[in-house]
């Protein structure tokens, strides 16, 4: 009987410990929002979203220029990466067998495990020391973190198509490529653009390629072969430096980036409800 | 001996008409064609990246050698470079984050599949996910901002009242320092290993629960079992949390301090980590042996997340395979 009860009594300690730990867990994400949006909300007016950065003595100013910037460079990135993530993830999908499809997958998943950091190296080392520090190379560092999660969830979009769709248009003698092309991308469409949205609000957050990439620039874009702003990284930047009217820009510029890409992931949350 | 020789007969002309049939280059073989090409440019991209990588670290590699793994002094003035502190800076770091997050995920992975009503799952699984998706670069300003003196003012001062009496818990306290580092890793890493734990305790087959169940266990003791039943799995998902955080960059290096020294004086002091290093000089080398060096760095940190890497995802992918086919059985 005693030992029964000590039984009883270990359980509970150890559900008590469970809920525990996830509350744990979970404090840094409530600070961390907390402390964004109460830091930053008395930085954000017109001006933070049409001014360009301020220097240091200057009091008036906002993050118009890395705004921009960012649009650019995760725009290029998409260029680059979503071409490359959606056509190898339809390669994965149909040809899902052959050993090439394990290979690529395999390696694919090792891709998005390598640091940011490595792959901005990576850049530096092929592009940035031929041509300079610049939005292309910036660009290409992120479509390289982009490629892995757009192939990863366009794959599994794919494959989510039932296998009777296509049966259905094979057996009305449409070639596999139209049948893939016109009928199964069109209803796995909403989960690939997810994973896209996904992969966009990923690389807008990254700072540490950028930095290796394009080095801190406060100034408009110039050129695709010149650096452009980049809030992310600004964040860092001001938030390492001793002056108080840049950790009140970084506190408005995580407010901004954090609205971006939690915005997108309870979005994509909300829209895809009930099918993952 | 006859009967066998009419079916062969018939196999060879089917691969006659078929070859035929082949010759004839259709839609779809271009499509496999083009879609092959664009999957290869993943296979050339990893390929690109250990090659460049490694023929950037050639300068210093032949200047150095192994002494560049062992070296303990990194100064660019007289160019010298030795990496073992950053080496251990990393190491220990990374090890601290998982020292306080395995226990705390196991915790989270269990509360997520096994003690919450499912639909209650859902909701703080998917608050485990915010939690990974917020930015390196917003937690590191967290850390500076709030992180910091919440833990200087009031746990780092309980720590060296308590435990001031070991070494690692004395010495003046900043801070920013390692074990700010290592805590600011595991709150990185917590959500990545928790959803990892969360998928491989969902798929352990039910009968396997309800035979336990039936023996008279208590929730606990079914627990115990299942972490024993995907033991393996829950090694992979540790190793994996363990190159999480061994490459991270902005937040660490925005915690720790950034002092390259052998060992820091106590968990307080400041250290390095490699990727730290990268972020903090690659912009700022001159010459072309100090570039080399700071890609070597680079290049070990490629290494060792690729092993890791390969390591821990093909005992995962055997785990959620062999678990699964179990369950299908």
């Amino acid at each position: 009987m005693n030992y029964y009860n000590l039984r009883i009594i270990k359980d509970r300690i150890m559900q008590i410990l469970v809920y525990l730990a996830l509350l744990i867990a979970l404090i840094p994400l409530f600070s961390v929002l907390y402390e964004i949006i109460q830091r930053g909300i008395s930085v954000i007016n017109i001006d933070f979203f049409i001014k360009p950065i301020p220097t240091v003595g200057e009091a008036e100013g906002g993050i118009a220029n890395a705004i921009q910037g960012t649009i650019i460079t995760i725009g290029l990135a998409s260029l680059i990466g979503v071409p490359i993530g959606l056509i190898s993830g339809i390669f994965l999908s149909e040809y899902s067998d052959l050993k090439i499809s394990l290979a690529v997958r395999f390696l694919n998943d090792v891709l998005s495990g390598i640091p940011s950091i490595v792959v901005g190296i990576f850049v530096y080392a092929l592009i940035v020391r031929s041509i300079g520090f610049s939005v292309i190379a910036s660009a290409f560092a992120l479509s390289i973190i982009m490629i892995p999660i757009v192939t990863r969830t366009s794959e599994e979009a794919l494959k989510l198509v039932p296998m009777s769709i296509r049966e259905a248009a094979i057996a009305l003698g449409i070639p596999r490529w139209k049948t893939l092309v016109i009928i199964v991308f069109s209803s796995a469409k909403k989960a690939i653009i997810t994973g896209i949205l996904l992969s966009l609000a990923r690389i807008a957050g990254e700072s540490a390629p950028v930095l290796v990439t394009m080095g801190y620039w406060r100034w408009w874009f110039a050129g695709l072969n010149r650096p452009v702003s980049n809030i992310a990284l600004n964040i860092f930047v001001f938030a390492t430096s001793p002056f108080e009217n840049w950790i009140a820009l970084a506190w408005g510029s995580a407010l901004v980036l954090i609205i971006f890409i939690l915005g997108i992931n309870i979005a994509v949350r909300i829209f895809t409800r009930g099918r993952y | 001996m006859k009967a066998y020789q009419e079916p062969n007969n018939f196999f060879k002309y089917n691969i006659k008409t078929l070859l035929k049939f082949k010759k004839t280059f259709t839609g779809d073989d271009a499509f496999k064609i083009i879609t092959s090409l664009f999957a290869l440019i993943i296979f050339l991209i990893f390929v690109l990246i250990i090659y460049e990588i490694f023929k950037e670290s050639q300068l210093s590699i032949q200047t150095f050698g192994i002494k560049f793994l062992t070296g303990t002094k990194w100064d660019p003035v007289s160019q010298v470079f030795g990496a073992l502190p950053l080496i251990l800076g990393t190491l220990i770091t990374s090890i601290i984050a998982l020292i306080i997050s395995v226990p705390i995920s196991l915790g989270v992975g269990l509360a997520l599949s096994e003690y919450m009503p499912k639909s209650l799952g859902f909701l703080f699984s998917f608050l485990v996910e915010l939690l990974a998706a917020v930015p390196s670069v917003i937690y590191g300003l967290w850390g500076i901002f709030v992180l910091i003196p919440f833990l200087r003012d009031s746990v780092y001062q309980f720590l060296q009242t308590t435990l001031g009496f070991i070494p690692i818990f004395s010495g003046p306290i900043y801070g920013g320092g390692t074990l700010t580092g290592g805590i600011i890793l595991a709150i990185m890493v917590i959500p990545i290993i928790s959803a990892i734990f969360r998928d491989l305790f969902l798929i352990v087959p039910i009968s396997q629960k309800e035979a336990i169940i039936a023996l008279g266990a208590t929730k606990w003791e079914t627990v115990k079992i299942l972490i024993s039943y995907t033991r393996s799995g829950v090694i992979g998902a540790i190793i994996l949390g363990f190159g999480r955080a061994f490459g991270e960059t902005m937040a660490i290096t925005m915690v720790i301090g950034n002092k390259f020294q052998f060992l820091p004086s106590s968990l307080f002091d400041a250290w390095y980590t490699m990727a730290a290093i990268i972020a903090n000089e690659l912009l700022e080398a001159t010459y072309d042996l100090y570039i080399s060096a700071l890609i070597n760095v680079g290049l070990v940190l490629l290494l060792v997340s690729l092993l890791i890497n390969i390591l821990a995802r093909l005992i995962v992918w055997r785990t959620l395979k062999l678990v699964k086919g179990i369950a299908r059985e």
